[in-house]
């Protein structure tokens, strides 16, 4: 073991320490601090994502900053539809939603372990060869080329596709086909998600779901190759409309 | 004289009265409207000018309405629910073909004096010019200036969706020859000055009385001075009465906590949450501390109601299930006796809020959580998390009824009907 493995062997077991500890957050004394102004989310999000009867909370901690961002702008302005996050995320401004981000962002907790995929061997190499190398002939790009070759997801605006439960993944990208989920223009994820079979969408989701989070997972710090094609939540590649005031709205 | 000829006679007797009756509504619809003169050249809006505008756009919350969610500033298109269909916000930019641009200043204050719009058609009081008729001709004008100082946005106005028979023209102009009256503001020589502005801002641009005021079967509120608190329509959370000690009077809080509450969203003896935070977000937070000041001032003079039900001398004594929800779910932040932490939760314990008669806003509140409004004064509120996902009816009305009886509150219990009638509206 290096040097550099026990160091990060140690910070997972401090921060599963600190998980332990904090995990009756709401037993702590009062303290001044993000995490106590936010038990607003966490109380659904848990400190790891949760499941609930109606539907999926997901994982918050850790995912890029700029992501976390675009999501809280998307459900605040109307572009994804959920009321009680559309409610609660109304009064706050871009600042505070901003800082939100960066807070959960900043979060490093530890993983669950992967879901064993109940898929043939056949439809498993099919949702693999799909996410390394997507399909030239549908002109589908791989979800690596965005989300990351390790699929962790790529800073600050990509978020990671590994470490989430299948019918969590199963419903954004459902969302994502049927135009139930929206994000800034040029969508690229709508016109991704589109062009995926609804029987496809299962497989890749039971893959991902099987994939193991590589320890000390973090997301990439930048593209390895340029994105192949424009996101409007990814202000490098996007048009018009990037994170901060989409809208151009004054608030 | 023939049968024939009495009905005849009767029926002709009919129309006139029809007649004469269409023609006062008519006429109540429309006497005291000036001529609108030919529009005059466009001059040059000074910087005074158009922050002038801007302070007073922001002071009548347009934004509230006319900006949609995630949409343009001012662009219109959000939907106005109300009891008898919804009504579309239109765009109030300067675009020529879906918005102001092509309105003179004679006709956008008639629209706010007179609620009609530049083609004549009568406007539905969804647009609160019951209120806005009490501004005054050169706040008007300042207004327009700054609006049409805008970027233009090209967005057409989205038709109304109104049941039989309030979406015609001939309803409207019989609702406003019943409930609307085109007034000015007129100073009370027997008050200060400071007074007299809050009541220009209050009863006018503010129009704080479309939610703190009940409104009867037509939708109508009892005029602009009735602040005595009201169910908002169809978002039926409950705008308490800005007159009653019981409420959200401010009578007995020193002024700059009521300035306070209005510009930063939160003070020392309670906070917004729900349709007023975006009201503080939108409007009063942005608005100067003089006319804050005279706001609270007149807020502070409204004359106390007569209180006509005094609270039950005792409370029933709260349920063991009420109590341990409250220990589960609530006693991290509100604390074991509701005294909360100060700045961050609220007290339970002697709030207004928690004991006054109507619980809808606490059914809101723990179903929904919420946010106080992120203000310059209070940028990282503290939240709520929302309890929809956990408690269903029952448990939100086991729950409440313990906290409206403990630690000295006395407020009647809720049921769980009570719970399910401000969830989803149905009375």
């Amino acid at each position: 073991m290096t040097l550099r493995d026990a160091r990060r062997a140690a910070s997972r077991l401090a921060a599963l320490l600190l998980f332990l500890v904090a995990a009756p957050a709401f037993a702590e004394p009062f303290a001044d601090t993000m995490a106590q102004r936010l038990l607003a989310c966490t109380g659904c999000h848990g400190p790891e994502g949760r499941a609930a009867a109606d539907g999926y909370y997901p994982r918050i901690a850790g995912k890029p900053a700029g992501y976390l961002f675009n999501q809280l702008l998307n459900f605040r302005d109307g572009r994804r539809a959920y009321a009680l996050m559309t409610n609660l995320l109304a009064p706050l401004d871009d600042a505070y939603l901003r800082e939100i981000a960066a807070h959960f962002a900043g979060l490093d907790l530890p993983y669950p372990p992967p879901a064993p995929p109940a898929l043939s061997p056949a439809d498993l190499a099919a949702a693999a060869r799909l996410v390394a190398e997507g399909d030239p002939a549908r002109n589908l790009p791989a979800c690596s080329a965005c989300h990351g070759k390790e699929m962790t997801g790529t800073a600050p605006f990509v978020p990671g596709l590994v470490g989430l439960p299948r019918d969590y993944l199963n419903a954004q990208l459902g969302a994502w086909r049927n135009g139930k989920r929206v994000a800034q223009e040029p969508d690229c994820m709508a016109a991704i998600a589109g062009k995926v079979a609804p029987e496809e969408i299962g497989r890749i989701s039971a893959w991902l779901a099987g994939q193991p989070v590589p320890a000390g997972a973090k997301p990439a710090s930048g593209f390895a190759t340029p994105m192949p094609m424009a996101c409007g939540g990814v202000p490098a590649t996007g048009a018009a409309g990037t994170a901060g005031g989409a809208a151009g709205k004054p608030r | 004289m023939t049968l024939r000829r009495a009905l005849g006679i009767g029926g002709l007797a009919a129309l006139g009265v029809l007649v004469a009756l269409a023609g006062i509504v008519a006429w109540l619809n429309l006497h005291g409207e000036e001529r609108l003169g030919p529009a005059p050249p466009r001059a040059q809006a000074g910087t005074e000018l158009l922050t002038r505008g801007e302070a007073l756009t922001r002071a009548g919350d347009c934004t509230g309405c006319h900006t949609a969610r995630g949409g343009r500033f001012l662009a219109g298109g959000r939907a106005i629910e109300t009891p008898f269909g919804n009504v579309y916000a239109s765009n109030l930019t300067p675009d020529a073909d879906t918005g102001l641009g092509t309105w003179s200043a004679d006709e956008f204050w008639r629209a706010l004096h007179h609620g009609r719009s530049k083609s004549g058609r009568l406007l539905y009081p969804a647009f609160p010019y019951p209120n806005y008729t009490r501004v005054s001709r050169a706040d008007a004008d300042a207004m327009f200036a700054y609006l049409q100082s805008l970027p233009p946005v090209m967005q057409p106005n989205r038709a109304h969706s109104l049941a039989f028979p309030f979406g015609t023209q001939a309803a409207l102009a019989v609702w406003r020859a019943l409930y609307f009256r085109p007034a000015i503001h007129v100073d009370d020589p027997a008050r200060p000055a400071e007074w007299n502005r809050g009541a220009y801002l209050v009863e006018g641009l503010g129009h704080c009385n479309a939610c703190h005021s009940a409104r009867n079967a037509l939708g109508a509120t009892r005029g602009t001075l009735d602040l005595q608190g009201g169910l908002i329509p169809v978002q039926n959370w409950y705008a308490p009465s800005l007159a009653s000690a019981r409420e959200a009077g401010v009578a007995g809080w020193p002024k700059h906590e009521a300035v306070q509450l209005l510009k930063t969203g939160i003070a020392p003896q309670g906070f917004v949450m729900g349709p007023m935070s975006d009201v503080v977000l939108n409007s009063t937070q942005h608005l100067g501390d003089a006319d804050l000041a005279a706001m609270a001032s007149y807020l502070q003079a409204l004359p106390p109601p007569t209180e006509s039900d005094p609270p039950p001398a005792a409370a029933p004594a709260p349920s063991a299930r009420g109590a341990a929800l409250y220990k589960d779910h609530c006693v991290a932040c509100h604390g074991e006796r509701g005294e909360g932490v100060p700045g961050a939760y609220p007290a339970l314990a002697g709030s207004r809020a928690v004991t006054m008669r109507s619980a809808a806003n606490l059914v809101h509140i723990v179903l929904e959580g919420g946010f106080p409004p992120s203000t310059a004064g209070n940028p990282r509120p503290f939240g709520m998390p929302p309890f929809a996902p956990v408690l269903q009816d029952a448990d939100v009305a086991e729950l409440l009824s313990f906290v409206r009886a403990s630690w000295g509150n006395r407020a009647a219990p809720v049921s769980a009907l009570d719970v399910a009638r401000a969830r989803t509206g149905r009375q």
